[in-house]
């Protein structure tokens, strides 16, 4: 008996092993970096490489954020991030309602067609949708960064197939107490909806923090940039580039959607219905 | 389905008009524009354009440099898709044995999942940088000499699959994490009793019970590196040396935004949504059906 004990204990301790293993090896080059954005650029460039803390404190952090604008594109991000998740969650929650609870013809036709979506990427089209822009007068503009992105099929059928599993009495009782539909909405599905509305809101917000690509095509002035275009400002005077100021700058960038991530992880699994199988 | 139904006829279509308009207006129109775009020939900074038939694409197909992007393009999913997936399945079976402090392991190997590709990008550039990066001063230690991760373009794509597989660690984990508390551990045991040893209850029973899983990520890494690689590939190699890193998003970019061919980028563009389309078709034929239509 005493030697299954000590066996599971030892099985136990190496899984402990191994795991703090494969963490520090996942965590390497965040701490890396970490510990390079608080040094100087001599401690920066010392050989064999300082892994420690430098005598920078958060000196680097301070000019990133102030002379490398690094706050405002933050700022800017936050206000791009926030209408589109406020605007897409309440439009993807109204279809969803239209399309779990009315009957109107041509229903499967307009499943299909927000289906289809799914195949769109925004990158595949990024020629004809900055024309589009363009022609709109939307170039540099938080128009052009928000409206395109305010509707998505995930987001649709993430709430179509919540709604399709709320149990059908709810609805009965609420149009026996002669609630409407907005009634319903507000008192009945969106109480039931917290998973589903936070998964979608942390999907989001990444996507949008993370934008790449199309704010690097639509936005010329400064002052109006994404913080992932701002990053890529600092790192290209490859020569005279300062580490120190760029890896405070890349850990900047990567606290807000990590504090999202790390709030709302749990709900993400529930409300995709990752665990639906129990 | 038996939901009880709200009455009004106009009411359903005001409450999917916004959605409706903008995927209309935003993504249905532009990929028939792409679509007309690829058939004209643009010039003078787009002030000119003028039909050209099926040009761009015999174009594209006879250009030997947009065969490199293709096949740039397929050997980097392909590497991002293996070694990916085979470290997350390792990786999520090690984090789901029941120890203690489980939960702080989980989040200390899925928080990858918020990370961007330009960020992931700046920090392997800064560690991979020749002559101060810190790999270089550990391959002087262990091989004795440096290597130039920037400017050998096997190493480049090396550094590009890299960057690429941690980036998309936590999302491949987070997503085996939750297949794997779905796979009845009473099976596992059963398997045990009849004497199945390790591998062959890892291979005949978890990894079957994970197949619609892993496929799933399949499809979703190959998309991934199709598209999300564009912010690593700007910020580490902008596509160099020598076009080693050229994959196809970026030449699409490079020839739409810094050459102005507009029609030669729009037919890029439409072969990369047929690749989509196709890849779509295959997983609602399979294991997209459960992940959309499910519960």
């Amino acid at each position: 008996m005493s030697l299954s004990i000590s066996r599971k204990t030892r099985r136990e301790i190496l899984t402990h092993i191994a795991l703090i293993f494969v963490v520090l090896v996942v965590l390497a080059p965040v701490l890396f970096a970490l510990a390079k954005s608080t040094q100087t650029r001599a401690e920066v460039y010392r050989f064999p490489p300082m892994l420690g803390p430098g005598s920078a404190g958060l000196l680097n952090y301070k000019i990133v954020w102030h002379q490398f604008d690094l706050g405002l594109y933050m700022r800017n991000t936050l206000i791009v991030a926030g209408i589109v998740m406020l605007f897409k969650t309440i439009f993807s929650m109204t279809a969803g309602l239209g399309l779990v609870y009315y009957d109107f013809p041509f229903k499967e036709f307009i499943f299909y067609f927000i289906l289809f979506t799914l195949m769109m990427p925004t990158e595949i089209m990024i020629v004809a949708l900055f024309n589009l822009v363009s022609d709109l007068g939307w170039g540099d503009s938080y128009a052009a960064l928000t409206v395109p992105f305010l509707a998505s099929a995930t987001g649709v059928f993430l709430f179509r197939q919540h709604f399709s599993s709320i149990p059908s009495d709810l609805a009965d009782a609420a149009r026996v107490d002669g609630a409407g539909p907005m009634r319903f909405l507000w008192s009945v599905l969106i109480p039931m909806s917290w998973n589903t509305i936070a998964a979608l809101a942390l999907i989001q917000f990444i996507y949008m923090w993370n934008m790449y690509i199309w704010p690097l095509v639509i936005i010329r002035e400064n002052d109006r940039q994404l913080i992932q275009v701002g990053l890529r400002a600092l790192t290209n005077q490859q020569d005279t580039t300062n580490w120190g100021w760029v890896m405070a700058a890349a850990i900047l960038a990567m606290i807000p959607p990590m504090l999202i991530f790390i709030l709302l992880h749990e709900q993400f699994t529930k409300g995709f219905a990752l665990g639906k199988d129990k | 389905m038996g939901t009880t139904k709200f009455k009004g006829k106009w009411i359903p279509w005001l409450f999917l008009l916004p959605t409706l308009a903008i995927l209309l207006v935003f993504l249905y129109l532009p990929v028939v524009q792409t679509f007309r775009l690829s058939f004209y020939r643009v010039a003078f900074l787009g002030l000119k354009t003028k039909w050209a038939g099926w040009d761009n694409y015999i174009n594209l197909a006879q250009d030997s440099g947009y065969h490199h992007t293709v096949w740039v393009t397929i050997v980097i999913a392909a590497a991002v898709v293996v070694l990916g997936l085979g470290t997350s399945l390792a990786i999520a079976m090690l984090a789901n044995q029941k120890v203690r402090g489980a939960s702080i392991y989980r989040i200390l190997l899925i928080w990858p999942f918020a990370l961007s590709p330009p960020v992931a990008g700046i920090i392997f550039l800064f560690m991979f940088s020749p002559g101060f990066g810190a790999v270089n001063y550990l391959t002087e230690l262990v091989i004795g000499t440096e290597l130039n991760w920037l400017g050998n373009p096997r190493l480049a794509v090396a550094l590009i699959i890299m960057a690429s597989v941690w980036k998309n660690l936590g999302y491949n984990i987070v997503f085996y994490l939750a297949a794997l508390q779905n796979v009845n551990t009473e099976v596992l045991e059963a398997a045990s009793i009849d004497g199945a040893n390790y591998w062959q209850r890892f291979w005949r029973i978890t990894f079957a019970l994970l197949s619609p899983m892993t496929f799933f990520l399949l499809i979703t890494n190959i998309t991934y590196s199709f598209f999300d690689i564009f912010g690593m590939v700007d910020i580490l190699t902008k596509g160099g040396p020598l076009d080693a890193t050229n994959v196809m998003i970026y030449n699409l970019y490079r020839d739409a935004f810094e050459y102005y061919k507009t029609g030669l980028a729009s037919a890029q563009s439409v072969i990369l949504f047929l690749l989509v389309v196709i890849l779509t078709i295959i997983q609602f034929r399979t294991s997209g059906r459960q992940v959309h239509y499910g519960g």
